[in-house]
C-alpha cells in the first residue's frame, strides 16, 4: 500500500502530548493509591507477613491429643552475694531434667539451658517464671526448644529484667502429639458453615431464576416492540391492576378465613386437597375446551368466565388447605423424625410460606386477569365503537388512569418520606396525573395503537439496571436489617441480585433468537402466549441453563463473603477469625472456600456440557 | 376468492416495498409470484396474513376484509392460511411432531398450550400429515437433525395441520437442490389439486413456474408488471420483469 500522507510535525507533537498526559494521570494514580514500596522493606511488616503467611500455610484442620512434659529449674536473679546456688529437687536419672549454665545470672545476661531425657522430637517453649512459686502461670521471655532423637536439647536464653531475693524458675514445657489426627473444632465449624454457604447459593439461584424468567420476556426488545394497544385498552389495563389486586386480595383472604373457619383437622385438609383440584379440573375442562372451531355465543363466554372464577377460588381454597396440611404434618414429623427433623421443618415452613403468600398471589393474579380482561374490552371497544365515542371514553378513562397512577405514587412518596402534606403527596400528583391523562387523550388519535410494549420495556430495563448496579453485599446490609442476621438475609440479597442480573442476561438471549420460527408460529394463528411457549422458549433453553449455572457459580462465590455483613455463610466465620488474628483457622476457611468454588466450577462446566 | 386492492407498503425507513398492487386469485388456483430479490414478493405474501401491516389498500378474502380484522378475528383468519418459508422456520430444538402440531395453535385454547397439551386427535392428525409428506418415521427426532428437504416437508405438514384454505409459500425451494425442489413443489401441487387449496408461491426459476403454476404475477420494485399465464412470459416480458440486462438461464 502506498503511504501518501506525510508525517506531519503536529502529529508527533500530539502523540508526545498524549503520552505526557498519560504519564501525569498515571503518576497521580500512584499518589492517590499510595503506592509505597518502602512499606514492604520495613522489618516489622516483613516479620508479621512471615508470621501470617506461615499461619495461613498451616490450616487448622487436624488436631492431636497432646502430652506435656513440664520441668522447672530454680535460678537466682541476680546471683546471691554468698554465692549459694538454688538446688532442684532430686530426680532419678531416667526422668527428664534441665541444667542451666551459669546457675545464676543478672538481668540481660545470656544463659544456656540444656535438657535431657525428654521424649524425642518434641517441641515447646522455655520460659522464665517470675516469683517464688513454680506453678505460677505468668511467664516472661520465650525461646522455642526442640529435642533431638535422644530427647536432648540445648538453647540460649536472655534473662528478663525481674530481680528477686528468692529463687525464680526456668520452665521447659515440651509437648508431643499422640494418637491419630482428628478433625479440629475449627474444621467442624468450617464444614457446617460451608454447607450453609452452598445451600444459601442454591436457594438464591433457584429463587432468582424463577422470577427472572418472566421478567426477561418483558425486558426483551424484540418481543415487546410488537406490543401495541389503543389508548382505551391501555387506560383500562392500568385501572384494572390496582382494582384487581384489591379485589383479589380481599377475595382470597375471604377464602382463607373460610378455610380457617372449617378447621385445621388433618382429615378436613386432606379432603379439601383432594376435592378442590378435582372440582377445579372438571370446571377447567368444561370452561376451556381444547379446540374450538366455531365462535361461542356471548352468554356461553360469560358462563365460562364465571366458572373459571369459581375454579380459581376453589383452587385457592385448596392451596390454603394444602398449607394447613403441610404445617400440621411438618409439625408432627419434626417431633418424630429425629435427625431427619429438617424434613418436617421444611414442610412446616413451606406450608407457612404458602399461607402467607397466597393472598398476595391471589391479588396479583386477579390484578393481571382483570387488567387483561379490561384491556381486551378496550381493544374490542376501540375497534367497534365510533371514533367520537372512543374519544370521550379515552378522555374519561385516561384521566382516571393518570389519577390512579399518580395517586398511588404519591402514597409511596408519603410512606417513604413522611411529608404529611396532602398538597404535595395527594392533590398535587393527582392533579398532575389528571392533566397528563387529559393531554394524552386529547393528543392521540382515538383508534391509534400506541407502542405500550416499548414503554414497559424501557421501564423494566431502567429498573433492572438500577437494581443491578447495587452490589449484593450492599443489598445484604438492607436485608440484615429487614430479617435479621443470618443466612436468610443472604438468600434474600443474593436472590434479588440474581433476579435482576439474570433477567438482563436472559433478555439479551431472547433478543438474539431466530425470528423465523417466531414468524412461522405467529402465522399459524397462535396468540402471543403460544408464540412465546412454542417459538421462544425452545430456543432459549440452552442459554438459560448455561447462564443459570454461571450465576450459581457467582452465587457460591458471593455467598462466601456475604457473611462479612451478617448475611450468613462461611464469611461470618472467616471475618471473625481474621479479626481475632486467628490466621490458622481463617486459613482453614479459605481452603474450604477454594475447594468449594473450584469444585462448583468443575461441576457446573460438566453439567453445562451435558445440558447443551 | 382473494382480492388484493391497491396494496401499498412503505417501511419505516421510507422504502416502498409494494406500490399500489392489485390482483385477484380465484379459489383453488396455483399462483406463482415472480420477480427479482427485493422486488416485494415476500412483503406481498406477508401482508396477506398480516405478518406485515400494509400501509394502505385492502385485502378481501371471500368477502372478509383482512386488513380491517381485529386481533381475535385475525387469529381465525390466519389459522386458515398455511405458510411455508424459504428457510423452513422450524423450531430446531423441538421434535418434528411438536413442530407439526404447532400448526394447530390457532385452534387450541391458549390455556392448554401453557401445559404443552394438544388433543389426541391432533396428534393422530399430525402423524397422518407426516405420512402424507413421507417422513412419518422422523416424527420423534429433533427438527435440526433433518436434512433441508425433510425440514421443508415438515414445514408443509405444519401448514397442512391448519386445514388451510390457502397456502402462502415464500420461495419454498430456493434453499434446496433441483431434485428436492421438484419433490417439494409436487407436494404443494398435490395440496392444490387434490384438496382444492389456493397456493400463492413465490419462485425464482421459470421452469418451475411453467411446470406448476396456473397463473403468474410479476413484481418489479413493488409494482405489478405482469399478470397472466406462464406461457405468456416471452423474452420481452422477461426483460420487463427482470430488467434489461437479465438473461434467461432456466
Amino acid at each position: 500500500m502506498k503511504n501518501n500522507k506525510k508525517t506531519s510535525p503536529w502529529k508527533s507533537i500530539k502523540v508526545g502530548l498524549l503520552s505526557l498526559l498519560a504519564m501525569i494521570i498515571f503518576a497521580y494514580g500512584f499518589q492517590i493509591t499510595k503506592v509505597d514500596l518502602e512499606e514492604l522493606r520495613s522489618e516489622n511488616r516483613q516479620q508479621s507477613l512471615v508470621r501470617v503467611t506461615r499461619a495461613l500455610a498451616q490450616p487448622e484442620i487436624f488436631e492431636y491429643e497432646q502430652v506435656e512434659e513440664i520441668v522447672n529449674y530454680p535460678i537466682y536473679v541476680p546471683c546471691l552475694s554468698d554465692g549459694s546456688q538454688a538446688s532442684a529437687s532430686e530426680r532419678s536419672a531416667s526422668e527428664p531434667y534441665i541444667v542451666i549454665t551459669p546457675a545464676c545470672a543478672n538481668p540481660g545476661e545470656i544463659i544456656q539451658v540444656e535438657g535431657f531425657n525428654f521424649a524425642p522430637l518434641t517441641v515447646g517453649p522455655i520460659r522464665f517464671i517470675p516469683g517464688n512459686d513454680p506453678s505460677n502461670v505468668v511467664s516472661l521471655g520465650r525461646v522455642n526448644a526442640e529435642t533431638d532423637s535422644d530427647g536432648h536439647f540445648i538453647v540460649d536464653m536472655e534473662i528478663p529484667d525481674r530481680t528477686s531475693d528468692d529463687a525464680q524458675f526456668i520452665r521447659a514445657t515440651l509437648r508431643r502429639n499422640i494418637g491419630a489426627p482428628r478433625f479440629s473444632k475449627t474444621a467442624y465449624d468450617t464444614w457446617n458453615k460451608i454447607v450453609e454457604t452452598v445451600f444459601l447459593a442454591l436457594l438464591a439461584t433457584v429463587f432468582g431464576t424463577f422470577l427472572a424468567i418472566p421478567l426477561s420476556f418483558i425486558a426483551a426488545r424484540n418481543l415487546m416492540k410488537t406490543v401495541k394497544s389503543p389508548l382505551t385498552s391501555i387506560s383500562l389495563s392500568v385501572l384494572g391492576w390496582p382494582l384487581g389486586i384489591l379485589l383479589g386480595f380481599v377475595a382470597v383472604r375471604g377464602v382463607g378465613n373460610f378455610s380457617a373457619a372449617i378447621g385445621s383437622n388433618v382429615l378436613v385438609n386432606l379432603a379439601g386437597i383432594i376435592v378442590s383440584p378435582a372440582l377445579a379440573w372438571v370446571g377447567l375442562r368444561w370452561a376451556l375446551p381444547q379446540e374450538e372451531i366455531t365462535r361461542p355465543s356471548q352468554n356461553m363466554r360469560f358462563a365460562r368466565l364465571g366458572v373459571i372464577l369459581l375454579v380459581v377460588l376453589v383452587s385457592f381454597y385448596g392451596l390454603f388447605q394444602l398449607a394447613n396440611l403441610a404445617m400440621s404434618i411438618g409439625q408432627t414429623l419434626e417431633a418424630v423424625l429425629g435427625s431427619f427433623s429438617f424434613l418436617g421443618y421444611f414442610l412446616f415452613q413451606v406450608g407457612d410460606i404458602v399461607a402467607i403468600i397466597t393472598p398476595a398471589l391471589g391479588g396479583l393474579a386477579a390484578g393481571g386477569a382483570l387488567s387483561s380482561i379490561l384491556g381486551r374490552l378496550g381493544q374490542i371497544g376501540s375497534e367497534k365503537l365510533p371514533g367520537s365515542t372512543i374519544k370521550t371514553l379515552n378522555l374519561i378513562l385516561t384521566t382516571m388512569a393518570g389519577v390512579t397512577v399518580m395517586g398511588l405514587l404519591g402514597r409511596l412518596v408519603e410512606w417513604l418520606y413522611e411529608i404529611g402534606e396532602p398538597m404535595y403527596t395527594l392533590w398535587g400528583p393527582v392533579a398532575v396525573g389528571a392533566i397528563a391523562g387529559l393531554l394524552l387523550a386529547t393528543l392521540t388519535k382515538p383508534k391509534e395503537s400506541l407502542p405500550i410494549g416499548m414503554v414497559i420495556y424501557s421501564i423494566t430495563r431502567t429498573f433492572l439496571n438500577a437494581l443491578r448496579s447495587v452490589e449484593a453485599l450492599v443489598m445484604a446490609i438492607v436485608f440484615v436489617i429487614a430479617v435479621g442476621i443470618g443466612p436468610f438475609a443472604g438468600v434474600m440479597a443474593l436472590g434479588l441480585h440474581t433476579i435482576v442480573s439474570l433477567a438482563k442476561l436472559y433478555s439479551e438471549q431472547v433478543e438474539s433468537i431466530l425470528s423465523g420460527p417466531l414468524e412461522a408460529i405467529e402465522a399459524t394463528g397462535a396468540n402471543r402466549l403460544q408464540t412465546i411457549i412454542y417459538a421462544v422458549i425452545p430456543q432459549i433453553v440452552p442459554p438459560y441453563i448455561s447462564y443459570t449455572m454461571y450465576r450459581w457459580d457467582i452465587n457460591v462465590r458471593m455467598s462466601t463473603i456475604i457473611g462479612f455483613v451478617g448475611g450468613g455463610g462461611i464469611g461470618f466465620l472467616l471475618q471473625q477469625n481474621i479479626n481475632l488474628l486467628n490466621y490458622r483457622a481463617a486459613s482453614a476457611q479459605m481452603l474450604a472456600i477454594a475447594i468449594v468454588v473450584a469444585s462448583m466450577d468443575y461441576i457446573s462446566s460438566v453439567l453445562r456440557e451435558k445440558a447443551i | 376468492m382473494l382480492q388484493i386492492k391497491n396494496l401499498t407498503k412503505i417501511y419505516d425507513g421510507g422504502v416502498k416495498a409494494l406500490d399500489n398492487v392489485s390482483f385477484e386469485v380465484p379459489d383453488g388456483q396455483f399462483l406463482a409470484v415472480i420477480g427479482l430479490s427485493g422486488s416485494g414478493k415476500s412483503t406481498l405474501l406477508r401482508c396477506i396474513n398480516r405478518l406485515i401491516e400494509p400501509t394502505a389498500g385492502q385485502i378481501l378474502w371471500n368477502g372478509e376484509d383482512i386488513t380491517a380484522a381485529s386481533q381475535e378475528e385475525m387469529r381465525r383468519i390466519r389459522r386458515k392460511i398455511g405458510m411455508v418459508f424459504q428457510h423452513f422456520n422450524l423450531v430446531h430444538r423441538s421434535k418434528v411432531i411438536t413442530n407439526v402440531l404447532a400448526g394447530r395453535l390457532g385452534y387450541v385454547n391458549p390455556a392448554w398450550s401453557l401445559l404443552n397439551r394438544f388433543p389426541k386427535e391432533d396428534v393422530e392428525k399430525a402423524i397422518k400429515q407426516l405420512q402424507r409428506v413421507g417422513i412419518a418415521e422422523k416424527a420423534y427426532q429433533r427438527a435440526d437433525e433433518l436434512s433441508g428437504g425433510q425440514q421443508q416437508r415438515v414445514g408443509i405438514a405444519r401448514a397442512l395441520m391448519q386445514d388451510p384454505k390457502m397456502v402462502l409459500a415464500d420461495e419454498p425451494v430456493a434453499s434446496l437442490d433441483p431434485v428436492l425442489a421438484h419433490s417439494i413443489m409436487s407436494h404443494l401441487e398435490d395440496i392444490n389439486k387434490n384438496d382444492g387449496v389456493s397456493v400463492l408461491c413465490s419462485l425464482h426459476f421459470l421452469d418451475l413456474v411453467h411446470r406448476y403454476a396456473d397463473r403468474v404475477v410479476a413484481l418489479n420494485e413493488g409494482r405489478l408488471v405482469f399478470e397472466g399465464l406462464p406461457k405468456d412470459i416471452d423474452d420481452n416480458k422477461f426483460k420487463e420483469i427482470y430488467g434489461r440486462d437479465a438473461e434467461r438461464v432456466g
